[in-house]
């Protein structure tokens, strides 16, 4: 039998149910891995112990009906743990320890799994590298000085690495897709109001999603039949009846119409992509799938929209921390200068720099100009989505215009780091579903990913059609453990 | 349209974080590259396009008005960052 940490999550889970392996055997397989990967940073706070006695407590009585049964996990820590600290990355909840559960996390215990720790992200999943944490940089597990991307940088860090069989991640304008591009692993943005958003720290509210991160596609399943729930106390979770993902996934899509949005074809893409692009058109005919070309005009449009609308609702989310109720504070000479020497000392820069442009076009004198303008084109966004999915079952892209970069390669300039998410924002624009699979390597040997974007809702024929591509590109990455210590 | 110094020190002030002249200077100079960028939006007419401002658009649901978490308040103050923990509290704001 292979190792533990070289199953996928689908197999761990029935290795377990099987008896074959223990919960407490994978814990500590687990366990003992992650010890020797603190070089990555990818844990922002480790529930090693407790991790490990409830594995022990579960193989006194298992349960083997649940769906993760004793299955050790580790999750981004923008996702509220009770009674285990929650920070999203910022100096400003360095103390938070949360009395409440996260309705994503709570469905993940709720099935028989164990919190492993939890991981590092940029600051209030704002940032593509994964640079914006107030606890450091994620390393890559690809390759030194390599950024994992962001912002769930430390989730796909930790699942490229083996130490979690899976994990999730949240993905308000790329942050789970881009990193698993980089990292080649799955990563899955459910449709808006598939997952709750309760309990999970807020960036965007009209664009948050969480989601699975996996180590192929369906295991994405799996997770996602896991996560997704509907829940009252998030007004935006949709109501309607989720299937059983992985139990029906099929690589039967033939006769299914897949979109190319010539639109994606943007100045400058290499060869490497064009490639990666077309290899993705060849898999999908050699599964019986129809290429159809087609158009998706307000592409261009979706980033600066992106970068009105998110903002807004940030400074609007982020107007909670102001010292007084949890977290951290400075004091000050009064009220006005306690929030504003708290808000200057506990957020980082880039959370600054958003505070700012939000603040900015929701501000008397400039909302119509910037904030109504962003969400009126945001619906031409929409439009053009709405308009070939009359035509087409899905649309198939790169998910990213290039491999990992160099951890301070983009940082210095916030556009050029902005462009890393143009494939990715619309469909958070437009509030769809879309799954990058990893589909080969480019030049340097880095990983490089294909999107896949669904109908609302449709996640079921995303996942086959993904569980299909993955078969033909068969892709391998040969992991060198450089960053291990023993 | 460019962002002057004193807009950047305005929105500081907005947002409720303070800034020393170096931070503000880097700002500018950010929040202009920026706005720049985001221009391109003034290319597409909108005139008689609805405003999308949620993707699930839908009517919020109603639901009774019951307390369901009763006797929490130890729950609620424990994350407070001042150490009184029957209330919050803030620097004196009257006089």
């Amino acid at each position: 039998m292979s190792k533990i940490i070289d199953l996928s999550l689908s197999e761990l889970v029935s290795n377990i149910k099987n008896k074959k392996i223990s919960s407490n055997e994978a814990t500590s397989a687990y366990v003992e891995r992650s010890k020797k990967s603190k070089s990555l940073n990818a844990y922002n706070e480790e529930t090693f112990d407790s991790a490990l006695k409830k594995s022990t407590e579960f193989d006194l009585k298992p349960d083997f009906n649940k769906q993760l049964p004793g299955v050790p996990i580790a999750v981004k820590d923008l996702f509220c743990t009770k009674n285990v600290k929650t920070t999203a990355s910022s100096k400003i909840l360095n103390n938070f320890i949360p009395t409440y559960e996260s309705t994503v996390t709570q469905n993940l215990w709720s099935s028989g799994s164990i919190l492993l720790g939890k991981l590092n992200c940029d600051e209030f999943a704002m940032g593509s590298s994964n640079e914006t944490s107030y606890f450091g940089n994620v390393i890559s597990p690809i390759d030194k000085d390599l950024v994992p991307g962001g912002s769930s940088g430390g989730s796909a860090s930790a699942l490229a690495a083996k130490l979690t069989p899976a994990t999730i991640g949240t993905d308000t304008g790329g942050s789970i897709r881009q990193p698993a591009s980089f990292t080649g692993t799955v990563g899955l943005k459910p449709t808006y109001g598939s997952c709750s958003r309760y309990g999970i720290v807020a960036f965007a509210s009209s664009l948050d999603q969480a989601g699975p991160m996996t180590k192929n596609v369906k295991d994405a399943a799996l997770l996602l039949e896991v996560m997704s729930s509907f829940d009252n106390k998030d007004s935006t979770s949709v109501d309607f009846k989720r299937p059983m993902y992985s139990k029906d996934l099929s690589k039967n899509i033939k006769g299914k119409k897949i979109g190319i949005p010539k639109e994606y074809r943007v100045d400058g893409m290499s060869e490497e992509i064009e490639k990666l692009w077309d290899d993705g058109k060849n898999y999908l005919k050699d599964c019986g799938a129809e290429i159809v070309d087609v158009s998706l005009p307000h592409t261009k449009f979706a980033l600066p929209t992106y970068y009105i609308v998110a903002p807004a609702e940030a400074s609007s989310n982020l107007a909670r921390y102001d010292g007084v109720k949890y977290g951290f504070r400075t004091e000050g000479d009064n009220l006005i200068d306690m929030y504003e020497k708290t808000r200057s000392a506990g957020f980082g820069d880039e959370v600054k720099r958003r505070i700012m442009i939000g603040t900015y076009v929701l501000s008397s004198g400039y909302y119509d100009a910037y904030y109504l303008k962003a969400q009126k084109v945001r619906r031409l966004i929409k439009n053009d989505f709405n308009n070939i999915f009359q035509k087409v079952d899905a649309i198939l892209t790169p998910s990213t215009p290039s491999s990992a970069f160099k951890i301070g390669e983009k940082s210095n300039d916030p556009v050029s780091m902005y462009l890393n998410d143009i494939f990715t924002v619309p469909v958070n624009l437009a509030g769809l579903p879309g799954i990058s699979i990893p589909a080969g390597l480019d030049k340097k040997g880095y990983p490089l990913g294909l999107q896949i974007i669904g109908k609302s809702f449709d996640e079921q024929n995303i996942l086959n059609i993904a569980y299909s591509m993955e078969d033909k590109i068969n892709f391998k990455f040969n992991l060198k453990e450089w960053w291990m210590n023993d | 349209m460019t962002i002057d110094l004193k807009t950047v020190k305005h929105i500081s002030k907005l947002s409720r974080i303070s800034l020393d002249e170096e931070k503000a200077k880097k700002l500018e100079t950010d929040l202009n590259s920026i706005f720049k960028w985001i221009e391109q939006l003034n290319e597409l007419k909108t005139e008689n396009i609805e405003p999308l401002s949620s993707i699930v658009e839908t009517k919020l649901r109603l639901r009774k008005d019951e307390i369901k978490s009763k006797n929490i308040r130890e729950e609620i103050l424990k994350n407070s960052p001042d150490e009184n923990k029957d209330f919050f509290v803030v620097p004196k704001v009257v006089e």
